[in-house]
């Protein structure tokens, strides 16, 4: 079954973000790469990038579907994984450690609207 | 079946000729001949005629084969094939009737198979007619005012009744309605239609049974929203019975109801889409009416528009009048959405179509009501071994959330190779997106319960091995020419030309 780890936040959206200093470090869910399958492609944002909660900034690509990444929070992207430029894969292999975006958080009271493991484990069953 | 693999490439030999044209005229020592004693010019001189720069230096690389060689490949490359004259196709969402075989006599008749876009007016008043009259038959049987057929597809009709409905907007001067609606649950091309046409795309949710969430619409009409695209029934078939609501309440907040015509075969002689409150559609030709997919031949998606945007329509537009026909686009210039093709689309496709709605006559009325009942037929027959998300009356299609019983961890993607196995199409998997393991099926109304019945049979017999013998329908298929594929490999290495293969 999907693993949900503790100590980070999650959106409905299946993104999670863990929180270090200002700095927000979102990925997707191992719920979500569970779901999608065999990841083909991550179509990934530029640094420097602003965005804001609840919007688009990316997708990721499995030979089943193509999904839309929403950000869990508001701010600038700091930093992106370019690794999964040519090993998409990774996030199949561990969701949790392979991160997507860096983002420095602009409004950290956002993170309190978020889910916690437990609550988000119920809207996966 | 012996499988045949090869290239047409490989079983090329030098010199070896399937066919020799006539020898030209050229002078033995390269020289330019003179013409031809009857005056016309000589093969040599239209090639003079040529800039040099457009001339090939060396020689194409054309297969070299006898016409034996040449028949029997395409012959065995076509046993490869399957069709809906292969066996059944129940790809839902995709409406693969039979394409019957009259259609095509037709459209090759020499009379109208010859015809050059460029010929004038006078010369090609049959086509003109075929074209008019198609347009109004269409229009009867949808219950709107006028249609275009210029569209070449599905996406270029969404794209074209977008343009108009833009165009109606801006005429009115109100340029702030930039957004349009689509249903969550909508086809991928709505959302890409409208963002090609320039329009932003805000989504509104589906109930829990599936249809458009008439309170969750309510928040998002203001005055911004040019209008929303909906399907009807809905991509999981299910009629929205909700339709004459959502188009007052859109309507009353100064919108356009856009029809995805995609559906419309259960609505054939059933239903109109005009009479349901829709400003503007188009039609999948090549699904409802019965023209071929894909490979077979082009698509058409006419559009059509209810009476206030008939000026609206694109450029040019075929029109009747004292006996003639004409095809004018002057005098509707200014209001017109603009030109969306050169000429007036895949005339062959219309011609087809024509020729199935003259052909069916007044049977054209069961066309919708026999698609529903075979499809609640298959519904009901397979409800036991299948888990059926959305438990109500379907239209001509219906949506599986995969097998009822997951325990051994069978997929969806498993049932549908291992139906290969037993000769059918697999139905359409993982659309819609509502459901994690979707199988969409949609049988038309051109199967016989027999044929019905013996794709029952084997749902269940799959439904059965899934629990027996879980491993053998994982790796199925086991007895097509090509086992199951690796598509994540193929998707992040795709090999796209023969030279990377050898």
């Amino acid at each position: 079954m999907s693993k949900v780890i503790e100590g980070i936040k999650y959106a409905d959206s299946h993104e999670w973000v863990k929180v270090e200093g200002n700095v927000g470090i979102i990925g997707i869910s191992d719920y979500a790469q569970h779901s999608l399958g065999d990841i083909v492609y991550v179509d990934l944002p530029s640094e420097g990038e602003e965005i804001s909660k609840g919007e688009e900034f990316g997708a990721v690509e499995s030979v089943k579907a193509a999904s839309d990444l929403y950000s869990p929070v508001s701010g600038t992207i700091i930093e992106i994984n370019s690794a999964l430029e040519s090993e998409p894969e990774l996030i199949n292999q561990n969701a949790y450690e392979n991160w997507i975006i860096k983002v420095e958080l602009a409004d950290p009271s956002e993170l309190d609207s978020l889910l916690d493991a437990a609550a988000y484990e119920k809207i996966c069953e | 079946m012996k499988y045949y693999d090869k290239l047409i490439f490989e079983i090329s030999r030098p010199g070896r000729v399937g066919y020799s044209l006539p020898k030209n005229w050229s002078t033995d020592n390269g020289q330019q001949s003179t013409d031809k004693p009857d005056g016309s010019l000589s093969i040599v001189n239209c090639q003079l005629s040529i800039p040099k720069v457009l001339l090939r230096e060396t020689p194409a690389e054309l297969p070299e084969v006898s016409e034996l060689d040449v028949v029997r490949h395409y012959t065995n490359v076509s046993n490869k094939n399957f069709g809906v004259e292969t066996g059944f196709y129940p790809l839902g969402s995709c409406t693969m009737k039979y394409n019957p075989k009259i259609n095509e006599e037709i459209a090759h008749h020499p009379a109208f198979s010859g015809l050059h876009p460029l010929q004038s007016e006078e010369s090609v008043q049959g086509a003109l007619a075929i074209y008019y009259h198609t347009a109004r038959a269409l229009s009867e049987l949808t219950g709107l005012a006028d249609f275009t057929l210029t569209p070449f597809a599905g996406a270029h009709g969404e794209l074209t009744g977008l343009m108009v409905m833009r165009q109606y907007h801006l005429l009115r001067g109100d340029t702030k309605r930039t957004r349009v609606i689509v249903p969550d649950s909508a086809h991928g091309t709505n959302p890409a239609s409208a963002a090609v046409c320039g329009l932003e795309i805000v989504e509104v949710k589906s109930t829990a049974n599936g249809t458009v969430d008439t309170n969750d619409l309510k928040g998002l009409l203001d005055d911004t929203i040019a209008g929303i695209m909906m399907t009807n029934p809905n991509t999981l078939g299910i009629y929205e019975t909700q339709v004459v609501e959502i188009a007052r309440l859109v309507h009353e907040a100064g919108g356009l109801l856009y029809y995805d015509g995609a559906n419309l075969n259960p609505m054939l002689g059933a239903s109109r889409p005009g009479d349901m409150g829709f400003d503007i559609m188009h039609i999948n030709l090549h699904k409802t009416f019965s023209t071929p997919h894909g490979g077979g031949g082009p698509g058409s998606g006419p559009v059509g528009v209810a009476a206030h945007l008939v000026d609206c329509l694109p450029n040019p537009r075929v029109t009747f009048a004292d006996g003639k026909y004409k095809v004018e686009s002057g005098k509707m210039k200014d209001e017109s959405c603009g030109r969306v093709a050169a000429f007036m689309g895949n005339f062959g496709v219309v011609m087809k179509a024509y020729t199935y709605i003259l052909s069916l006559g007044k049977g054209i009325k069961h066309v919708g009501p026999i698609a529903t009942l075979n499809a609640n037929y298959v519904k009901e027959s397979l409800r036991d071994a299948y888990y059926l998300p959305v438990d109500t009356v379907c239209k001509h299609e219906f949506v599986f959330d995969g097998l009822a019983d997951k325990s051994t961890g069978v997929t969806t993607l498993d049932i549908a190779k291992r139906l290969l196995d037993y000769g059918y199409h697999a139905p359409t998997i993982y659309f819609p997106l509502l459901f994690h393991q979707s199988i969409m099926i949609e049988p038309t109304e051109t199967e016989s319960k027999e044929t019905l019945d013996d794709f029952i049979d084997i749902m269940h017999r799959v439904a059965e091995e899934a629990l027996s013998d879980p491993d053998m329908v994982k790796s199925a298929p086991h007895t097509t020419p090509v086992r199951r594929l690796d598509e994540t490999t193929a998707a992040k290495n795709p090999l796209l030309k023969y030279r990377d293969l050898i």
